[in-house]
This record gives C-alpha cells, structure tokens and sequence, in this order.
C-alpha cells in the first residue's frame, strides 16, 4: 500500500516536450513509473523518450485510462494545463510549475474539488510512492520503500531529510511535497488523514515552515492519530515580515511564527527535531527500531 | 507589490469607488497648491508602506494652503514608523458620522478569498474582537453576487442611504480584488459620512506572481539593492544582519541552512534561495551578490533536485577565475551529478561537504576564527 499513487498508476505528462518535461520524464522512466503519454498542443504524434506525445489530455484518454498528470507548463499557461486534466476526468494532478498568481491557483483547486480531483502542489517537487511510482522532480536515488509517511511544504528540505532517513535505514511509504504557496491543493491534514488510514505507514514526517497556520490545523489532527508524528519546522531564525523564498513562508502580524506551531505540535504528542538531521533518530525514537 | 495609499485611492477612484478629493505631492509647495485647490481644512497623509502612521505623526491636518506647506515640510524627508517619507496624500478632511472596515484577501485554509467586515472600523483588525468580525468566503466561480452584497451588509447591521452604498460597493471591490490580481484590498476606515460612503484610506498588495498580466503600475520597491538584483535573476533573496554569506536552492532548506547556522552559534548574513532549477550563469551572478555584501565567510548548500552539481561547481570555478574570492567558501553539494560537481570543485582547489551539519558548524568555525 502507499498513498494517492502506486505501481498501477497511469501517468502523463503535459509539457512533455519542454527543457524540463524532457529531463523528467526521462528520470520517471527510469524510477519506474508508468508513463502512458504526453501531450504538447501541435506537437501530437511525436515521441519523447519512446512516450507518444499527444495534442491534449482528451487525445491521450482515447488511447490509455490515465489516473494522474504532471505538469510541467510554464506559470502563464498552468491554469488552462490544469484545467484540462480535471475536466478530462484525470483524478490527480501534478502541478510542479511555481510563480503561478494566486488567483489562478484558487480557480485550480476550487475546480478540482467540483470534479473531486486531487492537486498536488502548485510550486511542489511532486509525490514518490517509494519503489512504486514518482510523479515529480526528486532524484531518484534517496527514496527506498519502508514505513514512514512523509509530508512537507518544501522541495528540498524534504529531499535532505529523505536521504537522512534513508541513509539511517528508515524507507518511506508515500512522500508528498505539498507545495510552497499560499493556495495549494492539499493542506497536512488532507495527508495525515491517509497516511492514518494507510496499513504500511507506521510513523509520518511532517516538514513545515513558518507562516500560515496549516501546521496548527494538522496538530488538532496529531492529537487524534493512533500513528507517531515527528515534525521539523523549518524558519526558526527568520525575522518577521520578510518572505523566506515561499509566498506562503512569512510571518504576518505575528501569526505563523516558528514559536506557535513548536507549541501547538508538541502539545498534540508530536516530536519536534529542532535541526533537520535530528529526524531520523526521533522517528527510531517513536517507533522502536 | 504593495501600493501606496495614493495609488490605491486612484485605483479604486478608477472603478467609481468613493474616495476623498486630493492629490500626491512631494514638495510643500505642491502639497500648499494641493490644499489650495481643494479649499478648506485638509489631511497631510505621509505616504509609507506600513500602517498606524497616525501613532507615528506621519498625519497631519491643516486648515488652510499654508498650514498644508508646513505641515508637509514637517513630514516629507523624515521617517516614520522607521520609513523613509517621499511623498505625501493631501486630501479633503470629510466628515465622518461612522467608521467601518472592510477587506478582501487569500484565505489560504479556505482556498477562496475571503471578504472581511465589521461595524468597528478605524482600528487595526487584529485588535477588533472575533464576534465583531464578519467573515463571508468567495466561490470564484460565483463571484461576489447582489445577493451576498445584501447578506454582507445586513450582517454588518447597516440600514437606509449607507445600506445601499454598500450594496453597490462590495461587488466593485471584489472586482477590483479579481481583476487586478490582488493579494489584498483594505480600506479601513471605510466612512459613512452623511449618505454618502468613502474609502478613507486604501491598502491594496498585488501578487507579484501576476504582475506579468498587470501593466498598469507604477513599480513599487521595497527592497534593498542586493534583494532587487537577486529578484532580476529570478532568485529569492533576503537581507539579515550576520557575516555567513548563504547560498541554497529551495526556500525550506535554506530556511534550515539558516537555523543550522543560528544552532552552532553563526549569524547568517542574508537569506539567499537560487531556486530549484537554476543554471551556472544565474548561480554565478548569486555568489556575486554574495561577495558584494563582504562577508566573512560564504556557506553553499546544495541538495541538488533538478540543479545539477556540476553546474553549481562550474559557477563557483568561474567566479574564481574571473575574479579574487577573498573569503572561505565552504560547500556542501550532493544530489544530481554530485560525482561530476564534487570531482571538478576538487580540480580547482574547494573542499565539499557531504553533511549539512559539517559544513555548517565548519563555516561558523571560520566566521569566528577572523
């Protein structure tokens, strides 16, 4: 079992045929995933890494059942990408591009939730159901199967605390990047919720920043989890009123602030690593291995 | 972007929005003619990109085009609330009957914007109770309809001549809102005043993600020189007080470079994200920012996703080659192409870290030693 993706996952990718497309389906093939197609508009009936390249999503249905999307489209055009995989019908939808204006992030997912499609991101690394199917830009090496969840809100910090847990012997389950904006698809509780559900998972990581309060939300979920949660908050240093690189990454009027969410984590049983590469140790911690 | 007071009110005059009469001016003379032309008693506003300016003297009333002069000489070239003033808003005094608030902006939970009211206007909102706070979310796809415009205004206990106005303003404003791709549209106080509704001050933030498609503005700067060279190269840079120049790619482990360094006792000197995808030239150009700042030491973390090592490593040999590096640079660099990156960093004389602790604790080492 993993979560939102596995090895029966049928995956396209739009914008297949860009710099990055190109690069990443490359890697996906060699990860293992199950890409069926591409679609680039005036580019169908070409092929990319020995994948048919489609004109659309609908032209790649006609041929293949398609469960999920990644879109590599440039921030201007991701709306109308995005648009045409939910209406299409495909369930899961990729969304790596960042910059993307907030506006059209809430039309993506407003949209999505009406036709009961997951978002994952925008501005994410992706998903990797480890061993099974990655559907995003990690490097493949770092992410082995084995019983912890993760989920984060930011792209390489996750692959630093993967590649600690793997190289500690700890393997993951799924690891969701949910993406670094203000308006995503999914929030930690969304996730928390699956990884409880899910059989394998028997601990989940969970990496967020300061700003917002999603990491306030997800411990009134910690506290009803029967499963171990061990969380890095990254932030601790930064000053208020500055954007940390992430949109959503700032805290505002004194809300967001690294202090609050430590609190509001622990007092729902969470354990909180106060560096990164204290992970792993937590998570040996909290499930006796 | 934020916008300033002026431009807001101009923003919203251009959707037929009640604002006060008055102009921008950056000289008392202009401001004088400014309150000459309007007559009567008027507001000096200073125009900053941060509230509470009353507290902070930055708001001024005269009574006549001289007590307007003197009164924008007192503010312009001066700081309030710690900012630098150029310019000043002299505006009609209206009178006001009653003050309100109201905002549109992102609510990141909700995914929807989120539309904010309250009878108790004229403070920050922060400060308004919860129960006195009306809180109504958007569909996008709906829009702010007639029907949730007189919803909104019988929460907020309006009634008669101001009920009407209000009815007819909260649709504009969520046009506004939409159009011009804001992250935010404040106006606190909105005024009753007589019959009549006017937007007494104006707070508006346009996402920056669209300015692309927002040709309209003036650009506003908030931004010191290194952060506004960074943004021109795509990069996320933000300036802090310590003497560890940083470099990574991705805001979070940046972030946690940033609390490795604070952990081990270092200071960084700056926030400086070179994005998920960033090439040798862009990285070249980052570490060049980095020197301009004279740093004690510069600390590169790489965990390279889609960068690629040996593009980062190719960079710092071409910094090094085009010029002196007067500063240890400690790397640390793993990830895509981590062999190629690591092999051609030792050819050119740089030692690299595996571990992001090692390296960390090794720059705060070096920045102390000096």
């Amino acid at each position: 079992m993993a979560i939102i993706i596995d090895e029966n996952t049928n995956v396209i990718v739009q914008g297949a045929t860009g710099n990055q497309g190109r690069f990443h389906t490359r890697q996906m093939l060699a990860y293992g995933t199950r890409i069926v197609g591409g679609t680039s508009p005036g580019k169908g009936g070409q092929e990319v890494e020995g994948i048919r390249i489609y004109e659309n999503v609908f032209a790649a249905m006609e041929d293949h059942r398609v469960d999920a999307s990644c879109l590599f489209i440039p921030a201007p055009f991701a709306r109308d990408a995005a648009f045409e995989a939910i209406e299409a019908g495909v369930k899961v939808v990729v969304i790596i591009t960042e910059h993307i204006p907030v506006h059209d992030e809430m039309d993506i997912v407003n949209f999505a939730r009406q036709k009961g499609a997951t978002i994952i991101g925008p501005n994410t690394f992706g998903i990797v159901s480890s061993g099974k199917c990655k559907i995003g830009i990690p490097s493949n090496r770092f992410f082995v199967p084995g019983p912890v969840g993760v989920v984060a809100r930011s792209g390489t910090l996750t692959y630093e605390i993967v590649a600690n847990l793997t190289a500690c012997g700890i393997g993951q389950t799924t690891v969701v990047g949910l993406g670094g904006d203000r308006v995503v698809g999914l929030s930690f509780v969304d996730v928390l919720q699956k990884f409880e559900k899910d059989p394998e998972t028997k601990a989940v990581v969970m990496v967020g920043e300061i700003g917002g309060n999603q990491e306030e939300e997800a411990s009134l979920f910690i506290k009803k989890m029967s499963k171990p949660v061990v969380a890095y908050i990254a932030g601790k240093s930064a000053p208020p009123g500055k954007r940390m690189g992430h949109a959503g990454a700032i805290i505002e009027r004194g809300r967001g602030t690294y202090e609050g969410k430590v609190k509001a984590l622990k007092e729902a049983g969470a354990s909180v690593a106060a560096l990164p590469f204290e992970v792993p140790d937590l998570v040996r911690e909290r499930i006796g291995i | 972007m934020k916008l300033y007071e002026y431009m807001g009110k101009d923003l919203f005059s251009s959707y037929g929005i009640a604002v006060p009469r008055g102009r921008m001016a950056s000289t008392p003379g202009e401001a004088a003619a400014v309150a000459a032309e309007i007559g009567g008693e008027v507001v000096v506003k200073s125009q900053i990109l941060s509230g509470k300016r009353g507290k902070g003297g930055g708001i001024l009333f005269a009574s006549s085009p001289g007590e307007a002069g003197e009164a924008a000489a007192k503010i312009l070239g001066g700081t309030v609330q710690g900012l630098k003033v150029e310019s000043v808003l002299v505006e009609e005094k209206i009178k006001i009957d009653r003050e309100l608030y109201l905002s549109i902006t992102v609510d990141g939970s909700a995914k929807k914007p989120v539309l904010i009211a309250s009878a108790s206007g004229g403070m920050d909102i922060e400060d308004v109770p919860d129960e006195e706070i009306i809180k109504y979310h958007i569909d996008p796809f709906v829009g702010l309809q007639p029907y949730a415009a007189r919803e909104i205004t019988r929460r907020i206990g309006l009634a008669g001549p101001p009920a009407g106005e209000m009815n007819r303003l909260l649709p504009v404003l969520y046009k506004v809102f939409r159009e011009k791709d804001a992250e935010l549209v404040e106006i606190n106080p909105l005024v009753i005043s007589g019959d009549r509704l006017i937007a007494a001050d104006a707070k508006v933030t346009i996402d920056d993600d669209g300015l692309y498609r927002q040709k309209g503005f003036p650009r506003v700067e908030e931004r010191t020189e290194a952060e506004q060279k960074a943004h021109a190269l795509g990069l996320s840079y933000v300036q802090l007080e310590g003497n560890i120049a940083v470099m990574a790619n991705g805001a979070g482990i940046t972030m946690g470079t940033l609390d490795t360094l604070q952990h081990y006792g270092g200071s960084p000197a700056n926030f400086l994200d070179a994005g998920g995808g960033t090439g040798m030239e862009e990285t070249a150009k980052a570490l060049e920012i980095l020197l301009e700042t004279n740093p004690r030491v510069i600390l590169i973390n790489i965990f390279g996703g889609i960068t690629r090592c040996d593009d980062v490593a190719n960079a710092l040999v071409k910094v090094k080659k085009e010029r002196e590096i007067p500063v240890p640079v400690v790397i640390r660099l793993v990830g895509t192409n981590e062999e190629i990156g690591v092999g051609i960093l030792k050819e050119n004389g740089f030692e690299a870290y595996r571990k992001m602790d090692e390296a960390a604790a090794k720059a705060v080492e070096l920045a102390n030693r000096h």
